[in-house]
């Protein structure tokens, strides 16, 4: 009666085989590292800088205790703080040979102690689980991106826009005006503004157009197309993101989460960043992007007078020098975008959009300046870098192309480039938090505190009350444990101080459907039922209590989940697997040591669950 | 060891109108204080922002306002947090105020009086966000109580819903109802345990509501009242052992976890606390006078549970 097939137990061992290796990592600490990522976007991290920076350790005599190398970093870990600040320097001096212009970003980090082989692990590698903000210490924004902003200044593009497409084709409009959510365009007779209609229509098809006026005052509005909206919106969302990441590689943070948030939101955590005052001056830069025009005297006499050198890089990995005028035509926030495209010649080319005030000074400059040299600046860290250094071959306003001997990858990394020196839209912290690394460790310990000796009391209580049972309700509670922080680590979940309550709770929680069972077996047993029936009648019966009580409660941990957001969202997550690894647990491990023990036995003349012989 | 012999069914439903009267007359109190006090909501609710700073001795609360004053700030409070090395400064938000560098301000102004200020914690929230959370905070609770009425209703009987959700959000008033009495601070962690409670109580409710019906099949001949009184007495030292030992890993919170989770445990104690109370002593009397009756609950079962009985 009281036997499961072999494939429970088979079942059960692996869960817990695989619980415990999940669980293992968490066991060995992080050890200090150092950790080196690209500070350009130009550069790329490979097995040569890997190599560099193995070289440059093995010269100064430093021992790593392991090398890392993944997409975006190289990893060295140390054995302790001593070496990994001295294996800083040295990196650091080897990498960036000029301190004022460094190439890579060098950071201190933590790494986990766990042997390689488990990292190493197919599919789901076991590591360690991911640490919040407020266990490890760190700065967390919430960033909104005005999209009003964006919409609005894509609207004043489309003003020059169309006041050049009217002119060129001779249409005479009576003033073109920007109304709060669309444009006005004037006109004096009916039969103009068909012709206007039908031009803008065919060139601006994101544009929808309506009549308004009357007699000589007519007008047409336009405005944008929701679904044209739709996706300015996520352009300019991603441009942003995109823009964050390039000026978050300038704070040297080991691992930054830059992340979209609903529609318009952008979360940054920077962990081990203390400094927010000097975090929020780089997220809140506007423009790190230059239009200049080469002086072309300079370049063929070498002369550095009164203009500024800037390096470009060149297809063969040269660098030559650029030498431009003082004075900055454009900055980054007027470029509106930017993307990889192709010329009328099917030849792969950049296409640019500047804003209404950016088109107004291109034009202006373009027609003095036909056939001259004109440099795209980007500046990193400070330091500029020509991305860009093309001819100008004719009149061009808002919207323009460079063309030249390009790749598409080429075109692409260009674009990529240039969008990330401006933000599409305006952005503004609306939340913060700030947590000192000293803090972290507080929290750690406070709540692995109060889980580890709130678990001992629950076991040692339950232990006394249930007896033998009571040992088996206490493993199938570790068993819960074990599951549950494996299933966090594999997820990679982020653990915060509530979620660690979430774990103290569940396992207060979980211990409910243990109780049910025992009160039950013993119910059973006062009733006069042999040992072996009150067992499976226990465990059968209770069952249904255990579910649907469970349920319940992931229920409300569900609407947590849904409806919360950063704290509350930490500890929703850990519940609603909690329930879930307890339901199993509970029932099903504390069954299978149950009936391993007893399960055999013909003759079972009692069961140790307590006190059940009063009547 | 057995705490629990008890005999003979104990006579809950001969006094169910007085647990309703102690349960009403603390219901309303909480109401009233919540009327009259209000929440002492967080600033993740509010806006505003709150930094935490650690001196290495004890901290001059009186010097940190001479220095806030001086910097010009008006409308903000600091006090003791967890330790009298630690302080916390509140300040609300303000049109034309840099929240951005607000902290930066405030840190530059206490450094300069006691070079031990260490900033331990900033949190600034804009008006925004808080709405939001306040909004999402109630949505939250008033899916979990459809969600809870809902499977209650499949599972068992519209009845066994609806009292369980009245027993269960009067926990809820009443956790509340403390934080506006005592003007404890409601923040995020404090909302999550609430519902954590909603969910938890709910088990107690499910629990006799399962005696209950079992009751139904078997004792044929008693009354609803003795069915009830019987579930309630049958099951109440499951109850009390389970909440015991929930509330064992809470009050490990309490002790050990800081004042990062105090508020946090602070709402479950409550709510364990009056949970026993109000799933036993509310949800069955509600039951019962919306008239439970064995045709509710055994019917549909009856072709199952013969075929389960071997």
């Amino acid at each position: 009666m009281n036997r499961y097939p072999r494939w429970i137990y088979v079942t059960i061992a692996v869960a817990l085989a695989l619980g415990l290796l999940y669980t293992l990592p968490n066991f060995f600490g992080e050890a200090p590292a150092v950790q080196v990522s690209t500070a350009r976007t130009t550069l790329k991290i490979d097995s040569t800088v890997l190599g560099r920076v193995e070289d440059a350790l093995k010269k100064a005599g430093i021992q790593p205790t392991g090398v890392f190398l993944d997409i975006n970093s190289v990893k060295v870990r140390f054995a302790d703080t001593d070496t990994q600040l001295k294996a800083k320097d040295v990196i650091n001096q080897a990498l960036n040979p000029d301190p004022q212009d460094p190439s890579y970003t060098v950071a201190l980090n933590l790494l986990s102690n766990s042997p390689a082989w488990l990292a190493a692990i197919p599919i789901i590698p076991a590591r360690p689980m991911y640490l919040g903000l407020d266990l490890r210490g760190g700065v967390h924004f919430l960033l909104q991106v005005d999209m009003r902003a964006a919409l609005s200044k894509q609207l004043d593009s489309y003003v020059g826009d169309i006041r050049s497409q009217l002119r060129d084709k001779n249409v005479r409009h009576a003033g073109i005006a920007r109304e709060s959510n669309g444009i006005a365009i004037q006109f004096r007779d009916s039969e103009t503004r068909d012709r206007a209609r039908t031009l803008v229509a065919e060139q601006f098809p994101d544009l929808q157009l309506a009549d308004a006026g009357a007699d000589s005052e007519l007008r047409l509005i336009a405005s944008i197309r929701p679904e044209a909206q739709k996706r300015i919106q996520e352009t300019a969302l991603k441009q942003n993101i995109q823009t964050l990441h390039n000026r978050i590689n300038e704070l040297g943070v080991a691992e930054p989460v830059i992340q979209q948030q609903g529609l318009d939101r952008v979360v940054v955590e920077l962990p081990g960043v203390q400094d927010t005052a000097k975090a929020k001056e780089i997220l809140g830069r506007t423009a790190t992007l230059e239009v200049r025009l080469v002086d072309e005297d300079a370049m063929r006499s070498n002369s550095t007078i009164n203009v500024d050198v800037f390096p470009e890089r060149r297809r063969d990995g040269s660098v030559s020098n650029v030498p431009t005028r003082k004075q900055v035509l454009l900055t980054g926030d007027r470029f509106t975008g930017a993307g990889a495209t192709f010329d009328q010649h099917q030849q792969p080319a950049v296409s640019i959009n500047l804003d209404a005030a950016g088109g107004r000074v291109m034009l202006g400059v373009t027609r003095e300046n036909l056939g001259h040299l004109m440099a795209i600046i980007l500046f990193e860290r400070g330091k500029g870098e020509a991305i860009s250094v093309a001819k100008i071959q004719g009149e061009f306003s808002n919207r323009f192309q460079i063309t030249g001997l390009f790749t598409p990858e080429e075109t692409n990394t260009l674009a990529l480039l240039i969008r990330a020196g401006s933000l599409a839209a305006p952005m503004e912290i609306i939340e913060e938090r700030t947590v000192g690394p000293s803090l972290g460790a507080e929290n750690i310990k406070k709540g692995f505190d109060s889980t580890i000796y709130g678990f001992a009391a629950l076991s040692l209580f339950i232990i006394a009350y249930y007896a033998v049972f009571g040992v088996f309700s206490a493993l199938a509670l570790c068993s819960n444990l074990l599951l549950l922080v494996a299933l966090l680590s594999m997820l990679q979940a982020t653990l915060t101080l509530p979620g660690i309550a979430a774990i103290a709770l569940t396992l207060g929680m979980a211990i409910d459907a243990n109780v049910l069972i025992n009160e039950r077996v013993r119910e059973e047993l006062r009733g006069g039922a042999t040992p072996q029936a009150a067992i499976h009648a226990g465990y059968e019966r209770a069952f249904g209590t255990i579910l649907d009580s469970n349920v319940t409660t992931l229920i409300a941990g569900l609407s947590l989940l849904i409806f919360g957001s950063g704290p509350v969202r930490g500890f929703a997550v850990v519940h609603c697997l909690g329930i879930l690894t307890s339901i199993f647990s509970s029932v099903v491990v504390s069954r299978s040591m149950v009936n391993l023990t007893y399960g055999s036995r013909r003759r079972l003349e009692r069961v140790p669950i307590g006190n059940t012989s009063w009547k | 060891m057995e705490f629990f012999k008890i005999r003979h069914d104990i006579p809950f439903m001969r006094h169910a109108l007085a647990f309703n009267v102690v349960s009403l007359v603390t219901f309303l109190f909480a109401v009233f204080f919540l009327a009259t006090r209000g929440l002492n909501f967080s600033i993740e609710f509010t806006g505003g922002t709150v930094i935490e700073i650690n001196y290495e001795h004890a901290a001059d609360v009186e010097k940190v306002r001479k220095a806030l004053d001086a910097r010009g700030y008006n409308d903000y409070s600091v006090q003791n947090f967890g330790s009298s090395r630690d302080i916390l400064i509140r300040m609300p938000l303000k049109t034309g105020q840099n929240n951005a560098d607000l902290s930066k301000s405030v840190m530059e102004g206490l450094t300069a009086d006691d070079k031990t200020a260490k900033l331990q914690r900033v949190e600034f929230v804009g008006p925004q966000v808080g709405e939001e959370l306040a909004w999402n905070g109630a949505l939250a609770l008033f899916v979990t109580a459809i969600g809870i009425v809902l499977y209650l209703w499949v599972r068992f009987e519209w009845k066994f819903g609806v009292a369980a959700i009245i027993a269960n959000l009067h926990d809820v008033v009443i956790i509340l109802g403390f934080f506006a009495l005592f003007q404890w601070e409601f923040s995020l962690p404090v909302l999550a345990a609430v519902l954590a409670v909603l969910g938890y109580s709910v088990n107690e409710s499910v629990v006799i509501a399962d005696r209950i019906r079992e009751n139904f099949r078997k004792m044929r001949k008693a009354s609803v009242t003795e069915i009830i009184d019987n579930a309630i007495t049958r099951t109440i030292s499951r109850t009390i052992i389970t909440h015991g030992c929930t509330q064992t890993m809470v009050t490990s919170m309490l002790v050990f976890g800081g004042p990062a989770l105090h508020y946090f445990a602070l709402a479950l104690t409550i709510g364990i606390c009056f949970g026993i109370y109000s799933s036993v002593l509310v949800m069955a009397p509600i039951v019962r006078w919306l008239g439970i009756r064995r045709e509710d609950l055994v019917k549909p079962l009856k072709e199952k549970k013969q075929e389960a009985v071997i």
